[in-house]
């Protein structure tokens, strides 16, 4: 890296047109330009895009680590075994209702609450506190305070409560095995619990960048509550809604803790990661894994694209 | 944060009217605050619960109706940190902060030089590759994980803190980069420009001014990097096992089907989280710029 060359193309205004240098000067400064960006760029392809390559190849291979001697090609065998196989379907369908119910879920209860936080009144710092607390548990410690601490039906929370309240009037309390009935939506309970302060935040955070003085003056104006929310804050917080969906997505649909922990993927809650990682580690069939992995690269790059138009608006904001 | 204490409500127009609307908007107002309170300590109470439990004997911790009121014990901890079993959990603990904190290391030595590349001195197509670092964080890591553990296990790398490292670091990457172009693009180019002019060196540049100017975002953009790494449970159950073993991995191997054990786990539960606890209340507007990649101030 020269420091003369820098020193000598002075650092452009973003936006500003090129400078008029020779040739091979603008080449030189290319090249300084791209010198800090080149060593990040170059971990996260080996890292990160290097490994895809080799699970594509081995999606051709029939290979189960059981049988060793048994590798050979396979063509698109193991795509067909992951498309007739039900669990992966299952897991397909599966995933998508985990992460719309969750991401869904949590961000209209993160408005409801960024909303009423943005009111003032007593205590408010420490109730959004308070209301960050469920985002800092680890996520496996999160999952095992709910199937065991809360959700148990012999000595956990929920049916303590019951227990209690329906004592105060010498009733017998009804007990439900919580995960049990309804294995999906306890899982869920959990990551809408864990990732609504997460989109509180943001949503928080966009609030407060509202231009207040043109909300007062439609409030001067007679506007109602429910008009300056209508027609002045969620067009201004739609693309804070869009980025907190969008992220909370990018994590929710990788999620593996909490479907391991609560339901170990059973009762019809194994999501893709789940399936991968059990196809992986428990059937020791790299192949179908590989496949069942190239599938979700697909699909993802499918959502991404879609997401991505999103970002881009962000970013397009941003640099005006 | 600041901007939190300085909104004004109510409008007047007219005395009269101003007081009675105000009087009603404080009813309100006031119903509104106590919703907040409720719908917060509704989100706290399983924390607190865990707490609660945690210092409870693992006979009080497993009544129906619960104990709220049973007196107070270290055993849970105690037995946490080896008491009964023997096996200590601090390797584990040791482990996780060794990858967490190496990686995030890692991912500022890499991530400010290419975030000045994205913004300060930014090269051509800079916004492609911004999107290409985001497409990196959308596909699902757990499509790598077999082609990860294979090279690993071929290069003798599996069960190391090293595998770990470069995990986490490529993790965080795409997201540090992110953060840190946002907070790098704030930096008034006037003062590069003058000390550029001045014949400051890149390395003083970045040293004297970049640096500490943008010193809050590398806060925040640690601290994310810090939190995602101390909690990452996937790859760390699969490429560990005895001598690289992480804190989040530990804890799933601590429920026992025998005997009771709830009051051992919440103070496990407790102990693990804790460093993500403190740091996360500790810098809570970091966190806040930080999980919307900067893009929210």
């Amino acid at each position: 890296m020269s420091t003369v060359a820098q020193s000598q193309s002075s650092i452009p205004n973003r936006g500003a047109a090129p400078r008029k240098n020779s040739k091979a000067l603008q080449r030189a400064s290319g090249w300084v330009r791209r010198a800090p960006l080149l060593p990040a760029l170059i971990f996260l392809i080996l890292v990160t895009q290097l490994p895809f390559v080799f699970t594509v190849i081995i999606s051709f291979i029939s290979w189960n680590s059981l049988y060793p001697n048994n590798v050979k090609f396979g063509g698109f065998s193991n795509y067909v075994n992951v498309f007739t196989d039900q669990t992966m379907r299952t897991s397909v369908v599966t995933t998508i209702i985990l992460t719309v119910v969750v991401v869904v879920v949590s961000a209209i209860l993160g408005l409801v609450i960024a909303l009423l936080l943005d009111r003032k009144f007593f205590g408010r710092g420490f109730v959004r506190t308070i209301m960050i607390a469920p985002f800092l548990i680890v996520p496996v410690a999160a999952a095992l305070l709910w199937k065991h601490a809360l959700f148990n039906p012999e000595y956990g929370l929920f049916n303590g409560v019951l227990n209690w309240a329906f004592g105060l009037f010498h009733l017998t309390a009804p007990q439900p095995d919580w995960i049990s009935n309804q294995p999906l939506i306890s899982v869920e309970t959990a990551l809408i619990w864990q990732w609504t302060p997460f989109m509180m935040l943001i949503l928080l955070a966009g609030l407060q960048s509202r231009p207040l003085d043109v909300v007062e003056a439609a409030q001067m104006d007679g506007a109602s509550a429910w008009q300056t929310f209508r027609y002045m804050t969620l067009p201004h917080m739609r693309r804070y809604i869009e980025l907190a969906a969008l992220l909370g997505s990018i994590y929710v649909v990788q999620n593996f803790d909490a479907v391991f922990t609560i339901t170990s993927g059973g009762l019809g809650t194994a999501n893709l990661p789940y399936t991968i990682y059990q196809q992986f580690f428990q059937a020791h069939d790299y192949g179908a894994a590989s496949a069942a992995g190239v599938i979700v690269v697909i699909g993802s790059i499918l959502i991404a694209t879609f997401a991505l138009r999103t970002v881009s608006t962000l970013l397009k904001e941003e640099n005006r | 944060m600041s901007t939190v204490l300085t909104r004004t409500t109510g409008v007047n127009n007219g005395r009269a009217v101003g007081n009675m609307r105000r009087s009603r908007r404080s009813k309100r107002g006031m119903l509104f605050g106590l919703l907040a309170w409720v719908i917060g300590l509704i989100f706290v109470a399983p924390v607190l619960w865990m707490i609660l439990t945690s210092f409870h004997s693992e006979t009080s911790a497993a009544t129906n109706p619960p104990s709220l009121f049973a007196p107070l014990t270290l055993d849970g901890y105690a037995n946490f940190f080896g008491a009964s079993t023997g096996a200590s959990p601090w390797p584990a603990l040791i482990n996780s902060a060794q990858a967490s904190i190496i990686s995030t290391l890692l991912v500022l030595a890499l991530s400010i030089p290419a975030a000045y590349a994205l913004s300060i001195r930014p090269v051509r197509k800079w916004s492609d590759v911004m999107f290409f670092f985001l497409t990196t964080k959308m596909l699902p890591m757990v499509a790598g994980l077999l082609p990860i553990y294979l090279i690993a296990k071929a290069t003798g790398l599996l069960d190391s803190i090293v595998l770990l490292v470069i995990l986490y670091t490529s993790m965080n990457l795409p997201i540090a980069v992110w953060m840190m172009r946002s907070f790098l693009s704030e930096i008034p180019i006037e003062i590069l420009e003058a000390a550029s002019i001045d014949g400051a060196s890149l390395l003083t540049i970045f040293r004297r001014i970049i640096i500490p100017i943008s010193g809050p975002g590398i806060a925040a953009t640690s601290l994310i990097c810090f939190i995602f790494s101390w909690n990452e449970l996937l790859f760390a159950s699969v490429l560990t096992s005895t001598q690289a073993i992480t804190a989040p991995v530990f804890l799933t191997s601590f429920v026992t089907s025998q005997g009771l054990f709830l009051a051992k786990v919440c103070a496990a539960a407790v102990a693990v989280s804790f460093p993500v606890l403190v740091a996360g209340f500790a810098a809570q507007d970091k966190l806040v710029q930080g999980l919307s990649l900067g893009a929210v101030k």
